[in-house]
């Protein structure tokens, strides 16, 4: 019968010759295989310092967005609250006063957002499901803490830094993506 | 009065000789558990451990400390005696091989010749076979006290394994013995030293290949480690018979089974490979213009680096070659290996007879 793949090797239980039985033969041949890899290129690389390229669609932690002027865009509609299938996301919503224009864009606005990070599955339905672009997957991942509690990420754990008052940190919160793969093409030459 | 009369000095050169060597025995051992894991990740492809310190060098401090806090603890059913004994039974017999080994040529300290080496025993070699043989007991003494099956059937195994192999081993050594004639280490590599091309055709692995190929299987053997790993087969036996130590009991023996591999391979550059002989350097001539101590430095140097390719190689072949089953363990010692000294012992008699005619 004819394999898939052609690549079906046939099992030869042949007794073993005299060369074989030598062993020694063999174990110079694997000895010879371990050190030729010791100048190999490594597989592993250092973590914290190097890391490796994401795919672009990586979904990593939430973070939530503000427009150009600094300004928040979430409006609490609660469609990623509905559309999220772990249920890990809870939100309040609040009307905008007088004089907090420059704080929220729209009328409405989350006054209380959480995201419990110990139930959400990381599938990225809240931020197909937001009208607003408010709502984006990072490629942050991992997050490490001592207690339950603090996996519940609130509005400051969430918020992206605001382009108007920290124009350096919302830059390196947006180009962290670019600087992050121009790093690892650097590392992969040396 | 008469104590008086004790030559001091003497006494005093012995003291620090010894100091030295235990320090740099525990020194080399505590790097060689850190070169373990380099060598095992470059040869995986990895990049070991490199955290603690520049390229991880502090990484043996930081297991010994996490060894040394962690807590000890005594199982009730063991027989507590037996079991505070094992350990250290093996951490002695393993620096307890050093004393008659020659690290070095004489060096002069004001005057006074000062040999680098603890003990000229003449028996030297048959103390070493001595003192290897009592290794057993700390593997011994460790599986049984920890009353479990698995230590003491790790035990029984070491047992079984070190008595096969040091009869081969002792075997090959006859043959290397007919040469030299002498069972003094100290004679054994001033008769290598003397051979031409600087004393590199006198090292005694161009006349006894075969005796030192049934030499270092032994020797991997006598020291548990991989492909002869049985005492403390992880996957069959959990941990062997330190699988109940924990806290410095357990780093004791793990520390034990390095200085053991430091020792032997120390051997093994001596009986084989010339000692403290720098290959292609007449060191007498080169004494004379460069001074003793420098050449003796220089030949102590020679030995470490003859040393550390071996203790390379021990672990080369740990990450090489997977574990011999326990009847093949027992067939390549009794039917291959042993009949192979033999052999190698009856043409090695055959050869000097006829020579000497």
């Amino acid at each position: 019968m004819q394999s898939l793949t052609n690549r079906a090797k046939v099992l030869k239980l042949k007794p073993l010759s005299l060369w074989e039985r030598l062993y020694l033969p063999g174990i110079f041949k694997g000895m010879a295989i371990t050190f030729s890899h010791i100048f190999q290129k490594k597989a592993t690389i250092n973590y914290p310092e190097q890391k490796r390229p994401f795919s672009p669609v990586f979904r990593g932690l939430h973070v939530l967005n503000r427009d150009e002027e600094g300004r928040e865009k979430c409006t609490a509609c609660g469609l990623c609250a509905v559309s999220c299938p772990a249920e890990a996301i809870t939100m309040e919503g609040a009307e905008r006063k007088k004089g907090e224009e420059n704080l929220y864009k729209e009328e409405k606005y989350a006054a209380k957002y959480e995201i419990n990070m110990l139930r959400c599955i990381f599938c990225g339905l809240c931020e197909e499901a937001c009208p607003k672009d408010a709502i984006y997957l990072t490629e942050t991942f991992a997050p490490a803490n001592y207690t339950r509690k603090s996996f519940i990420y609130g509005k400051p754990d969430l918020l992206i830094p605001d382009p108007v008052t920290q124009p350096g940190e919302y830059e390196t919160a947006k180009g962290k993506i670019e600087e992050h793969k121009a790093n690892t093409r650097a590392k992969k030459t040396d | 009065m008469d104590l008086l009369l004790v030559d001091w000095s003497f006494i005093l050169e012995k003291f620090f000789l010894i100091v030295i060597v235990v320090l740099a025995s525990l020194g080399i051992a505590l790097y060689t558990t850190f070169a373990e894991r380099k060598v095992a990740a470059v040869i995986q492809d990895r990049r070991g451990p490199n955290r603690a310190g520049p390229f991880g060098l502090l990484q043996p401090f930081a297991d010994g400390l996490k060894l040394i806090f962690k807590e000890d603890i005594i199982p009730l059913s063991s027989n507590k005696a037996l079991f505070i004994l094992g350990p250290g039974l093996a951490m002695v017999t393993a620096l307890l091989t050093s004393a008659v080994i020659p690290w070095g040529g004489e060096m002069d300290f004001f005057g006074r010749k000062v040999s680098l080496q603890i003990a000229d025993v003449n028996i030297g070699i048959l103390y070493v076979f001595g003192v290897v043989s009592m290794g057993v007991y700390g593997i011994m003494i460790g599986g049984w006290a920890s009353n479990n099956k698995f230590s003491l059937l790790a035990a029984i195994r070491g047992a079984s394994q070190i008595i096969s192999y040091e009869l081969a081993m002792g075997l090959s050594l006859i043959a290397l013995l007919m040469l030299t004639g002498s069972l003094s280490l100290k004679t054994i590599v001033e008769q290598q030293m003397s051979g031409a091309w600087g004393g590199f055709l006198g090292w005694n692995i161009i006349y006894q290949p075969l005796g030192f190929l049934i030499f270092i299987i032994c020797a991997f053997a006598e020291c548990n480690r991989t492909p002869f790993d049985l005492p403390e087969a992880e996957n069959e036996l959990n941990f062997g018979y330190h699988q109940e130590y924990s806290s410095m009991k357990l780093g004791f023996y793990l520390f034990a089974e390095y200085i053991n591999m430091f020792i032997s391979s120390v051997l093994m550059a001596t009986l084989f490979f010339g000692g403290y002989d720098i290959p292609f350097v007449n060191e007498a001539s080169l004494a004379e213009s460069w001074g003793q101590n420098i050449v003796a430095f220089m030949g102590i140097g020679s030995l470490l680096v003859k040393t550390v390719i071996f203790i390379f190689i021990f672990m080369w072949v740990r990450w090489t070659i997977p574990r011999f089953r326990y009847d093949q363990l027992m067939d390549l010692g009794w039917k291959k290996l042993i009949p192979l000294a033999l052999v190698n012992m009856l043409i090695t008699g055959a050869v000097v007879l006829w020579l000497n005619k």
